[in-house]
């Protein structure tokens, strides 16, 4: 089952 | 780092040097809580003997869900290391001296007395003063001068009460407005106003020209009269409203804020949140007073879990109108997780006294409009740009890695350090911790991304971030003010 949700959020590592 | 907190029966798992954000259940929740520390089999055990009585949690289910921790860690995603503090400083040493924003102090003096003035009724411990042409000119001057490659620049008609200079500032748009293409920029102008010499000229100008209007309104009706007076101390909500609804209504709707301030005195401030909601307006901003300690309207220390709880309030509230299809927005609620801010703003501070600076009636340099006032704090003017540097230095380096006591906190990466000039007014150093300002703010974020999560949750659109409005906005598309 999924326990873990993940949204969609900006990499700020990326954004570096 | 990694913050977990639940709220609304929601378990918010935030990792905060990648901006990732999980939701998770109760055996998520504190296997990624106990998973730095314990191994595989440790984890299991206590899971175990935790949920074990549950149908759906199993040995190999536990597993399982170790090994998706063990995933979202080694894809960056959960354990983040922060990486980012030599980016700090090397952002505004790449920016130079550019300057992006001015806040123009168009007027010195007020209409109104209200009781909590930060600015001493619009005087700022000075005389009464009124910004000319020439100097309003000069400052559009200066900031093209000192903006470098910089596209947008941002002007707030700031006070005082700006429209009672009114004829000015419209000068200081059209002047703008003749030389910004040839200059390759795009102005933006704000105008922050109480609302009382609002008139249909005013209305039509500020539909054409401003891309945000701020309109002060404390909320309920006793609420704003108990403060915001004239100097006849008579209240001023009943004349503000009407003229507040027809310009809210002749925008659109959009691209603009109602900005209250709450004291000791209304420490229920949702109640007055909720109040503008129903007069119509939906575009809000509700902040803490600025004052000096000790005052009848300093938030006391035994405020602050009475206003915590409030935004907690505020949020499971906009959720259910969000539910009913007659929802508001709160300006601290408006996080944008897909195109918020990249790491560079994160860390580098407000701005203020570098990119962004106050410009006073008689064309002084401040850091900004919370500084004005203070000679100390003056960094020069417009003929001279600035020539405080030392002074200018300290607000360089203020940034989110200028604090020791900031690198434990979780939220380091959504308020770049906070504002300089609450950490002065609190310890009389701009690298201060206003530790108060730090507890309402970490819970603000909170709430805000639990309100996205509940969201995505619900399967309701996510929340946008707070943008300048105008012709760079992409929210608004073809029923924007500023497209013709």
């Amino acid at each position: 089952m999924e326990r873990i949700k993940t949204l969609e959020t900006r990499d700020l590592c990326e954004s570096a | 780092m990694v913050h977990q907190y639940k709220l609304n029966g929601y378990n918010i798992v935030l990792d905060t040097c990648s901006g990732s954000v999980h939701s998770v259940d109760d055996v998520a929740y504190d296997i990624i809580e106990l998973f730095p520390e314990k191994s595989e089999d440790e984890l299991v055990d206590i899971i175990l003997e935790r949920y074990g009585d549950r149908e759906d949690v199993t040995e190999e289910d536990v597993r399982l869900c170790i090994d998706d921790v063990r995933t979202l860690k080694d894809m960056h995603k959960l354990y983040t290391p922060d990486t980012f503090e030599p980016l700090a400083g090397e952002f505004k040493k790449r920016s130079g001296d550019v300057i992006k924003a001015l806040c123009l102090h168009v007027s010195h003096t007020c209409n109104l007395n209200c009781e909590y003035c930060f600015a001493s009724q619009g005087k700022y411990n000075g005389e009464r003063a009124l910004m000319s042409l020439e100097v309003g000119k000069k400052a559009i001057d200066f900031l093209i001068e000192h903006s470098g490659t910089r596209h947008n620049l941002e002007v707030d008609f700031f006070g005082g009460e700006p429209l009672m200079n009114w004829d000015v500032c419209k000068e200081i748009v059209k002047y703008a407005r003749s030389i910004e293409k040839e200059a390759g920029k795009n102005f933006r102008f704000t105008l922050t106003t109480n609302g009382m010499l609002i008139d249909d000229e005013v209305i039509d100008f500020c539909n054409k020209e401003m891309s945000n209007v701020v309109l002060s309104l404390d909320g309920r009706k006793e609420v704003h009269d108990r403060t915001r007076v004239d100097y006849q101390g008579n209240g001023s909500f009943d004349r503000i409203i009407p003229k507040f609804q027809k310009l809210v209504q002749a925008r659109g709707g959009k691209n603009y804020y109602m900005r209250g301030t709450f004291t000791h005195l209304n420490t229920d401030f949702t109640n007055d949140i909720f109040t503008m909601a129903d007069l119509g307006f939906k575009e809000l901003s509700m902040e803490p007073v600025v004052s000096k300690p000790g005052d009848a309207l300093a938030l006391t220390k035994e405020d602050l879990p009475i206003l915590k709880e409030q935004y907690e309030i505020l949020a499971k509230e906009m959720l259910k109108r969000d539910i009913e299809g007659n929802g508001f927005t709160f300006y601290h609620y408006m996080i944008d997780l897909k195109s918020g801010p990249c790491i560079y703003k994160r860390i580098s501070g407000c701005g203020s006294g570098t990119e962004y600076m106050a410009v006073t009636p008689w064309g002084d340099l401040y850091p900004c409009h919370q500084f004005v006032g203070d000679e100390a704090y003056k960094l020069g003017d417009l003929w001279n740009g600035v020539t405080n540097k030392d002074r200018q230095e300290e607000f360089r380096v203020c940034n989110a890695y200028a604090r020791p006591d900031c690198r434990d906190c979780w939220a380091m990466h959504y308020c770049s350090g906070g504002c300089a000039a609450n950490a002065y007014h609190a310890t009389g150093d701009v690298k201060g911790i206003y530790e108060y300002g730090c507890e309402l703010f970490r819970k603000r974020i909170e709430c805000a991304i639990m309100i996205q999560v509940a969201h995505d949750a619900l399967g309701l659109e996510p929340i946008k971030g707070a943008t300048a409005g105008g012709e760079d906005c992409d929210s608004c598309e073809e029923d924007c003010i500023r497209v013709e």
